[in-house]
């Protein structure tokens, strides 16, 4: 289909090796398994193939989102998609070869800046697959520091972040997790304290799965006094008015980058942020460009401190990641250059508003009330008179996805559905649900 | 002529006060809403620049990349292969992007529809018999097949299987994903023609051997003329076998994996599938597996009852998850439109077209740079330099002399086991005409190595920026402004 070859081409060049087919080339192929039949459908052309999958598009059926829970809708500026789909982004790799990858580089490098101020953190790297695994790198880093095994996380880490976690660490002795509850949504403070002998670190999402907002500097304090090491996961859009991570002394903050001018995509490709303090930049994964100087003495971009990586430390390397989500990465980097620093607030500020304004609507509905009373972004519980399950089939049938059901994590919260509202809803919108809700 | 300062930071070009993007303020601020405590104290150092000055600015940096779209790109074991455009347009359809991973299993049919058809078109390709396209890489999906063979040993209560056997020509990958998944790597020395030595492999096979990583064809290109009894040899000790698929261009539309006897395998969809590499990411790595092996996929994996695609999100015997969600279905999309470009009669062509480049660049190249194993190559060519004939010179320098041509470089120092390694992966997407003009300046730098090679030493002469001191960056690291 896009072979470039024409069958005159073929024979030049066949002749010019020394053989009379493409199989004198095939010799060390078993000929019993060579050349097997594919049940494979028809070849489509590109017209065909436009059509089809049209189609296939058509049997997605978008609806008004209101669900957050680790993936975010947030309004994607034209300029991001219009810069990082031109060919010369899109279609290089990973710059190896620093000198003809200058733009990548320069990308990453202010990819890395933009993530720093945003975090208020020493260190970005160049990204990772997404917020569960840059997490679970964090966590392997913290347990290697400590040289202890115990880390800590709280039931407000998200659900999907645990299952991952558990996966990354099953297969080796690394790592041991225990769990911390929570009261009134947040983290309790006093069963932290209870299970901090020893522990190497302990994971704050904040805000939480819950959409809730921790006392960040008094578990800060705590975590420290203890000797662990605190990894914070963060939102990044809210840190355009939250307290960062920098400022409760985190050691380490990771997050799900998506909302960073990257689409829902039904929840891939994600953009993984790792960040650290400056002292643990050994332990860092992957990828992190730096600057350097050209024969000339000129500034220039390149990937450096590849010693901690696997194509030189192999087995020993902090991590077997050799890839970076660089253009999510890049897309991130536009987006925090569109918004600069008054746009990321403003923005900021509408989430806060919006989803302040949807909370009071619907529990002035009766039946309806906030399961959590704690301060929130852009999330937030609500205990129904029904089975969130019911509500959620009914409003999607008046084409809204009302929110996540907090049933499918715990057998106690049926009735909880975890609502988002971000700056792409209006005020009609919130009404719409509202009245949709109202309805039920 | 083109003015752009080109190393200047956004952050040097910011404005006070300039905007790049305008939202409906709130009507109150966020102190209203939240105490004061919780709140940022001061605002970010993030670049002030309207829309103009951003597209300018990122447009500009776009220029000073060497990329497919307009170089010739052998970089070898990356198939750097044409990046179809309509896959593109249908991956940014709104219905695709715009669709949460909680929604409504109703309202995402067609998502669900793309992911089980690529695990159906796999599957053809492949021989195996269940896939997940959860892994976010290669690495990553090396990684997923790891975990998969320790949890198949634990469920046969053969708890001492902890050793991953690897050749000395595999990726650094494979020998990182053994120590993640906690297993301890034992490397065997590849014999003299850069295959697996069966009498290293035979010592290395133990009763503590989890699994066998192989890379096929290997990294120095060769295909593993004895895997059959590689494989009888692994399953024999009760071993798994798998295969790296970083190079299966070399393979698909030839041969199915599953019918060399491999258990578990990867595919990179950024390397053999077309999707575009996007600068280092994201890729995807699908994991296929032999039947045995089906229960200890990921979850959550799609299921079809013949009219509705659903969830499935339990099976006890799974290794869990490698990552939130389904896996990068952006790129998922992309592979599934390129395999449905081909059929059974289309597929091979493919990698009979990669093999004939590769051979005819290693033919084209005899003289100049010869090939480290001497003989009839797969999809890619791994070379050599002369000393004898360019005492002074390094592949870097070929590499860096390349740019200066127009070219970029190829994989070089890679495999390991190759001196001054340089390895040239053309892809079927080259014709003669672009390898005639590649191999014309090969053979010239080849001159000018014996000739001058004060030349290649100062190289890149003609890219935005002279050589780089690489050590430089890493003595002082300064990684953000």
């Amino acid at each position: 289909m896009f072979n470039a070859n024409t069958k005159t081409n073929q024979e030049e060049m066949l002749k010019k090796i020394g053989v009379s087919s493409i199989k004198d080339l095939l010799k060390d192929i078993p000929g019993d398994i060579l050349y097997p039949q594919y049940n494979l459908p028809q070849a489509l052309t590109e017209a065909d193939l436009l059509r089809s999958v049209k189609t296939t598009a058509a049997k997605n059926k978008p609806l008004s989102n209101y669900i957050g829970a680790g993936i975010y809708e947030h309004f994607v500026p034209s300029a991001v998609n219009a810069i990082s789909s031109r060919g010369e982004f899109l279609t290089a790799y990973t710059p190896y070869q620093a000198e003809a990858s200058q733009g990548t580089l320069q990308a990453i490098y202010e990819y890395q800046s933009c993530i720093c101020a945003l975090f208020d953190m020493d260190v970005s790297n160049a990204s990772h697959y997404d917020g569960a695994t840059a997490m679970a790198e964090a966590v392997s880093a913290a347990a290697r520091i400590k040289n202890k095994k115990k880390v800590l996380f709280t039931s407000a880490l998200n659900p999907e972040y645990r299952d991952v976690l558990r996966t990354y660490f099953a297969g080796n002795d690394l790592v041991k997790f225990q769990e911390v509850k929570i009261k009134d949504g947040i983290t309790d403070l006093e069963d932290l304290k209870a299970n901090l002998a020893d522990a190497a670190a302990f994971i704050l999402p904040t805000p939480n799965f819950f959409g809730c907002i921790e006392d960040a500097e008094a578990i800060s304090k705590i975590v420290k006094e203890n000797g662990a090491l605190l990894i914070a996961h963060v939102n990044p859009i809210s840190l355009g008015v939250l307290a960062t991570p920098g400022s409760y002394n985190a050691d380490f903050a990771v997050a799900e980058g998506q909302s960073l001018g990257n689409a829902m995509n039904f929840g891939g490709p994600g953009l993984g942020i790792f960040t650290c303090k400056k002292e643990y930049v050994r332990y860092v994964p992957g990828r992190i460009c730096g600057i350097a100087k050209d024969a000339d003495g000129k500034r220039a971009f390149v990937l450096t401190l590849q010693a901690r990586e696997q194509h030189i430390r192999r087995e020993r390397a902090s991590s077997n990641i050799c890839s970076n989500q660089a253009l999510c990465a890049l897309n991130a980097a536009i987006y925090l250059t569109l918004l600069g620093p008054e746009g990321i607030k403003e923005v900021a500020q509408v989430n806060i508003e919006n989803a302040h304004i949807l909370k009071e609507k619907i529990t002035s509905l009766e039946g309806y009330s906030l399961k959590f009373d704690k301060p929130f972004f852009n999330e937030f519980v609500i205990k129904c008179p029904v089975p969130a399950a019911k509500i959620i089939k009914a409003m999607a049938k008046k084409g809204i996805s009302a929110g996540y059901d907090l049933g499918e994590v715990s057998k106690d919260m049926k009735d909880c559905l975890l609502i988002c509202v971000t700056e792409t809803k209006t005020a009609a919108d919130l009404d719409n649900f509202l009245n949709a809700l109202r309805g039920i | 002529m083109n003015n752009y300062k080109h190393n200047v930071l956004s952050i040097e070009k910011s404005v006070d006060g300039r905007r790049g993007i305008k939202y409906t303020p709130a009507k109150k601020s966020a102190e209203q809403y939240l105490p004061q405590n919780m709140l940022r104290k001061a605002a970010p150092k993030l670049p002030a620049l309207s829309e103009f000055d951003t597209v300018r600015h990122f447009t500009n940096l776009s220029r000073l990349n060497v990329s497919l779209d307009t170089h010739f790109y052998p970089l070898g074991s990356c198939t750097m292969k044409y990046n179809p455009k309509a896959y593109e347009a249908l991956a940014s359809l709104d219905n695709f992007t715009s669709v949460h991973p909680y929604a409504p299993v109703d309202s995402v049919q067609g998502s669900l529809e793309i992911i089980y058809g690529l695990e159906e078109l796999l599957k053809a390709i492949t021989g195996l018999d269940a896939f997940t396209l959860q892994p976010s890489a290669g690495a990553h999906g090396e990684f997923t097949g790891a975990l998969i063979a320790k949890a198949y040993h634990n469920f046969n209560k053969d708890k001492n299987r902890t050793e991953i056997i690897i050749p000395d020509t595999a990726h650094g990958t494979n020998p990182a994903t053994a120590a993640m998944a906690g297993c301890t790597v034992v490397n065997i020395k590849s014999g003299s023609d850069g295959r697996v030595d069966l009498e290293e492999l035979k010592k290395a096979l133990s009763p503590k051997t989890a699994l066998l990583m192989l890379t096929v064809p290997n990294t120095v290109g060769i295909f593993e003329k004895d895997i059959k009894e590689i494989a009888k040899l692994v399953h024999d000790n009760g071993s798994l076998l798998y295969m790296d698929g970083a190079n299966l261009n070399a393979l698909i539309g030839l041969v199915k994996p599953a019918d060399l006897g491999i258990d578990i395998m990867h595919i990179n969809l950024h390397k053999t599938l077309s999707t575009p590499h996007g600068g280092g990411g994201p890729g995807a790595g699908a994991v296929g597996v032999v039947k045995l092996l089906e229960d200890f996929l990921p979850l959550p994996r799609v299921a079809c009852d013949g009219k509705k695609y659903k969830m499935m999100t339990k099976n006890k015997k799974s290794i869990g998850s490698v990552k939130t969600f389904y896996g990068n279905i952006s790129i998922i999309l992309r592979a599934y439109c390129y395999l449905r470009q081909f059929d059974t009669n289309t597929l091979k062509t493919i990698a009979e077209n990669s093999i004939l480049n590769a051979n005819y660049v290693r033919e084209g190249l005899r003289n100049a740079f010869p090939a480290f194993f001497d003989m009839v190559c797969m999809h890619e060519c791994v070379l050599t330099l002369n000393k004898e004939k360019m005492p002074s010179v390094k592949t870097l320098d070929i590499a860096k002399r390349l740019l200066d041509l127009g070219f970029h470089a190829p994989t070089i120092y890679f495999p390991l086991i190759v001196p001054e390694a340089m390895m040239i992966e053309p892809c079927e997407t080259e014709g003669k005409d672009s390898i005639d003009i590649f191999l014309g300046a090969m053979t010239q730098i080849y001159e000018e190595a014996v000739a001058n090679p004060e030349l290649l030493l100062k190289a890149p002469q003609n890219c935005p920026v002279k050589r780089i001191d690489e050590v430089s960056a890493a003595r002082e690291p300064n990684l953000r402004w």
